[in-house]
């Protein structure tokens, strides 16, 4: 045009940015590691309140959880479901969906992969049984999502409230299923047939730790990157960013969010067949761990980075193996560990807050 | 800093007085200690071009944003505007560049909230206010309709109403004239005068010189956040409107040149035999409560040609465009890209097929203001090579296009990575342009494509159109500004009430017959 406009670049870049960078990291540690602390503080007062040595406690917790080498094992054990749960939440929140219907999905997957894998085991070889019932458990999951795919992706129906819905049908079909269909005809309380110790999934090394918890990993690993890098992940986030966006950008906006719905009721499937196929065995009746609802704020403390997520799903595993052997020796009550868990949400929330207003005031 | 009148005197009758305020944000720095200072009844013009800093400094006015230096001065005693509702408790009202309205709640719903949460609405009250606004301004506002019903020229009105129901003493408008009519802006402009007679102040930002020197008393130009220069109102008074133009041409880029919009006309051939390009026969479009549908709306592109629509906005604009792109269900009728029959395709498999849509709501729908600017100048492209190959993304391709397109647009952005909505209104509608623009493009449909850019972005922009026009392609421009239709366009037709009501050749008295066919006369 004829009009020049000044080629002075108005873009300079920060030369400090390097140390800006290091300096957001740090402040980004403290702001997850300081509330932390003080809501263990906070918990420890109500412990105290209720006539509970907060020390003896987390010694407990720590030492059942962290340091003994059975509990560590454990802890790693439980990892294994919690990182499919993990990963399946964060397909369903980075794409704006909030599926709350994993526990229906983990307990229908569990309960199919149950029934499954000692039939499979009897007619063909091993690894090749364990595949199949995974991957009926997904399925299975997959199929109990889609009444919420379908209300959401077709009539806009919340998919908060169906999936809550659904995971109450879904715990208690499990149950109905371990109690009516796939009993275990030769035990006295109702449970299913249990899958013999060494058809399950091998341990590691010498130890008693799940191989799961290598395929948790992975699975959480792969959500990451797939989020992250690829173009089908992309078009995910953009339905969960800006829905207006994506259609306007001709993304098939219903076809993604049954995928979606799809892809994280069948991690969660997958999760209830990694618990059962490599450590619990069988599924007893009104068994229900509600893994699905207690990963969820680590999902969102770990802010729906799979790394992160990895880190606090080990916290939340820590805390709820110790928790359990705690509660057991002190006679506090097992939920505890949730109470702690949401005292840490909750000054997590307050500390964001109080950054937030902190660095206002700064500046003015 | 440089400014060509004495600094501010933090004088006793300055409503606001904004001393050496500085503003950064990573990598840039957005405003570098300006002085200005707002007095009742000034209309106060604030001129800069896209980035200059105009929004973040009424941002700090308005509460939004905290300044890094400097102060802030009300009524002459030093303060903190430390939230929008402390900024609407001290009288400063700001209608912001891009819509705040909720979208799910309805017009009036939106003009109510922010009152104490304790007390029922006043909606008897309210209404009775909004009627008598409203017909001194001369617009019609549909109370009951949701937000997310309205075109957004309509959603700038209500905004605009908001701002004056709440007796502001301080009116700041940004870029509030974007989606009028020449009508339009000109009863704002009346309406402004009525104001600052009254004693109000006003801040009005725009990018049209022309609205600058006929609503402006003094006028205040940013360049990469400084304040370069201000017509005070005493010289403003004593020069023409011609003058004081050139002055701000002089001010803003630095050369002088006489009637910057003043451009030479369309001169393209086009293939009169050709077939079109583009043909609609009987769009139908159902209305809903509150926005008209369509009736049966026929017309034909040729290639190389532009055709405009012109009409007040929110009389169906938005749903030609929409049915066009496959975002809305047409209830009726034909639309043939190239001869085949596009009507039952996808918005996907239309983009595929050549046509591109440049929506007018650029963080509503045109990008994911959280994403970073290179992601989204390929949004409508995920998975296509050679951005991404076998489903993974190619960073590098990704950047280096990006790069180019940034810097052949012209887009003021601190880095790639930057997410698009913290840029400025704008350079956002540059990546926007850039994006549709880009290669493959058959029909194009364009709904304001120049609205937020500066003059010569403007300029720039159009050329680009007309070229894109010159290569072949059709063209469907719409537009409230009357003057880009006159400047650009081959065919103008009216759009009123959802419904084509004539259509013009662009030759000598156009003006007089679109601006008959807009009142509903024949042309
Ligand atoms: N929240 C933010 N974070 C980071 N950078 C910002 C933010 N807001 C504005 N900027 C930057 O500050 C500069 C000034 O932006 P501003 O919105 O004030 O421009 P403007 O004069 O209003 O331009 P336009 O005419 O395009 O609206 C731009 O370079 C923009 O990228
Ligand atoms: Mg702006």
């Amino acid at each position: 045009m004829s009009i020049d406009t000044p080629t002075v670049n108005a873009t300079a870049l920060d030369p400090t940015s390097a140390g800006a960078a290091r300096r957001d990291i740090l402040h980004r540690l403290l702001m997850t590691l300081g509330p932390i602390l003080a809501a263990l503080v906070i918990a420890g007062c109500i412990l105290l309140a209720v006539g509970v040595d907060p020390l003896a406690y987390y010694g407990y917790v720590l030492e059942k959880g962290l340091f003994s080498p059975l509990g560590i094992q454990q802890t790693l054990t439980r990892m294994a479901p919690l990182l499919f749960l993990a990963a399946g939440l964060i397909v369903a929140f980075r794409a704006g969906t909030w599926n709350l219907g994993g526990d229906g999905q983990f307990l229908l997957g569990a309960v199919t992969a149950a029934a499954s894998a000692p039939v499979f085991v009897q007619l063909m070889p091993a690894w090749l049984a364990l595949i199949g019932s995974f991957l009926i458990a997904a399925v299975v999951a997959m199929i109990w999502s889609l009444v919420p795919a379908l209300l959401r992706a077709y009539q806009g129906v919340n998919e908060i409230i169906t999936t809550l819905m659904m995971t109450f049908l879904g715990t208690s079909l499990a149950n109905v299923l371990v109690k009516l269909v796939f009993r275990d005809p030769g035990t006295t309380v109702p449970q299913t047939r249990t899958l013999p110790v060494e058809d399950r999934l091998p341990r590691l090394f010498d130890t008693t730790i799940t191989s799961g918890l290598l395929l948790g990993l992975a699975a959480i690993i792969i959500v990451h990157l797939v989020m992250t890098r690829t173009a089908f992940g992309l078009k995910l986030r953009i339905v969960g960013a800006n829905p207006r966006a994506a259609i306007h950008a001709g993304l098939g906006v219903p076809g993604l969010t049954i995928a979606v719905f799809a892809i994280s009721a069948g991690l969660a499937g997958l999760a209830g067949a990694v618990d059962i196929i490599g450590v619990q065995g069988n599924v007893r009746a009104d068994w229900n761990p509600a893994y699905g609802l207690a990963v969820i704020p680590a999902v969102f403390l770990a802010r729906m980075n799979g790394f992160a997520a990895i880190g606090f799903v080990f916290l939340l595993s820590v805390l709820s193996i110790g928790g359990e052997s705690a509660a057991r020796r002190l006679g506090v009550p097992n939920h505890f560990t949730l109470v702690l868990v949401s005292i840490v949400l909750i000054v997590l929330a307050l500390a964001e807050y109080v950054d937030h207003r902190y660095n206002q005031s700064r500046k003015a | 800093m440089g400014s060509l009148s004495s600094l501010p005197d933090a004088d006793k009758r300055d409503i606001v007085v904004l001393e050496g305020v500085t503003k950064r944000f990573p990598g840039i720095v957005a405003n570098d200690s300006i002085d200005l200072s707002i007095r009742p009844g000034e209309v106060h013009v604030l001129l800069g071009e896209n980035g200059a800093g105009k929004s973040t400094l009424i941002g700090m006015l308005s509460g939004v944003l905290q300044p890094d230096e400097g102060r802030i001065l009300v009524d002459g005693k030093l303060t903190q505007i430390t939230s929008p509702r402390h900024a609407l408790a001290l009288g400063i009202g700001t209608v912001f560049q891009h819509m705040m309205l909720v979208p799910a709640l309805t017009v009036a719903e939106n003009l109510l909230l922010g009152g104490p949460w304790w007390q029922r609405p006043r909606t008897e009250e309210l209404e009775a206010r909004v009627a008598e606004i409203t017909r001194s301004l001369g617009i019609t506002v549909k109370l009951h309709a949701k937000v997310s019903e309205l075109s957004l020229g309509e959603q700038q009105q209500v905004e605009i109403l908001r701002a004056m129901v709440r007796n502001s003493r301080l009116l700041i408008l940004d870029e509030s004239t974007s989606m009028l009519t020449p009508k339009g802006i000109d009863e704002l402009g009346t309406l402004m005068r009525r104001l600052v007679e009254q004693g109000l102040a006003i801040v009005f930002i725009t990018h049209k010189l022309k609205e600058a020197a006929a609503f402006g008393d003094r006028i205040s130009v940013l360049k990469l956040g400084r304040k370069v220069g201000e017509i005070p109102s005493e010289r403003f008074r004593a020069l023409g409107e011609q003058e004081i133009i050139s002055e701000i041409v002089e001010l803003m880029f630095g050369k002088q040149k006489d009637d910057p919009e003043a451009v030479e006309c369309p001169i393209r051939t086009i293939c009169v035999e050709a077939a079109p390009l583009l043909q609609v026969a009987d769009l139908a479009v159902a209305p809903t409560d509150n926005a008209p549908g369509l009736s049966s709306i026929s017309f034909d592109i040729r290639p190389g040609e532009i055709l405009g629509i012109a009409g007040i906005d929110g009389n169906g604009q938005k749903q030609l465009a929409e049915a066009l792109a496959g975002q809305r269900v047409a209830t009726g009728g034909s639309v043939r890209l190239e001869g085949t029959a596009i009507e039952m395709l996808s918005v996907g498999e239309r983009r595929q097929r050549g046509l591109r849509y440049l929506t007018d709501d650029r963080l509503g729908e045109g990008t994911v203001a959280t994403f970073p600017v290179s992601i989204n100048f390929f949004l409508k492209q995920v998975g296509a090579a050679p951005f991404w190959r076998n489903g993974f993304e190619q960073r590098a391709e990704i950047d280096k296009r990006a790069a180019q397109l940034v810097r052949e647009y012209d887009v003021r952005t601190p880095s790639l990575k930057t997410p698009v909505g913290r840029l400025s209104g704008g350079n956002i509608q540059k990546v926007l342009l850039a994006r549709e623009l880009a290669e493959g493009a058959k029909v194009v449909i364009f709904n304001k494509p120049t609205y937020g850019l500066d003059l010569a972005n403007t300029l720039a922009s159009r050329q680009r159109i007309r070229d894109t026009a010159a290569r072949g392609l059709a063209i469907l421009l719409i537009s409230t500004d009357l003057e880009e239709l006159l400047s650009m366009c081959d065919r103008i037709a009216v759009i009123a009430n959802g419904a084509l009501v004539g259509t013009v050749e662009n030759v000598d008295d156009v003006r007089t017959k679109v601006g008959r066919l807009m009142i509903g006369l024949a042309a």
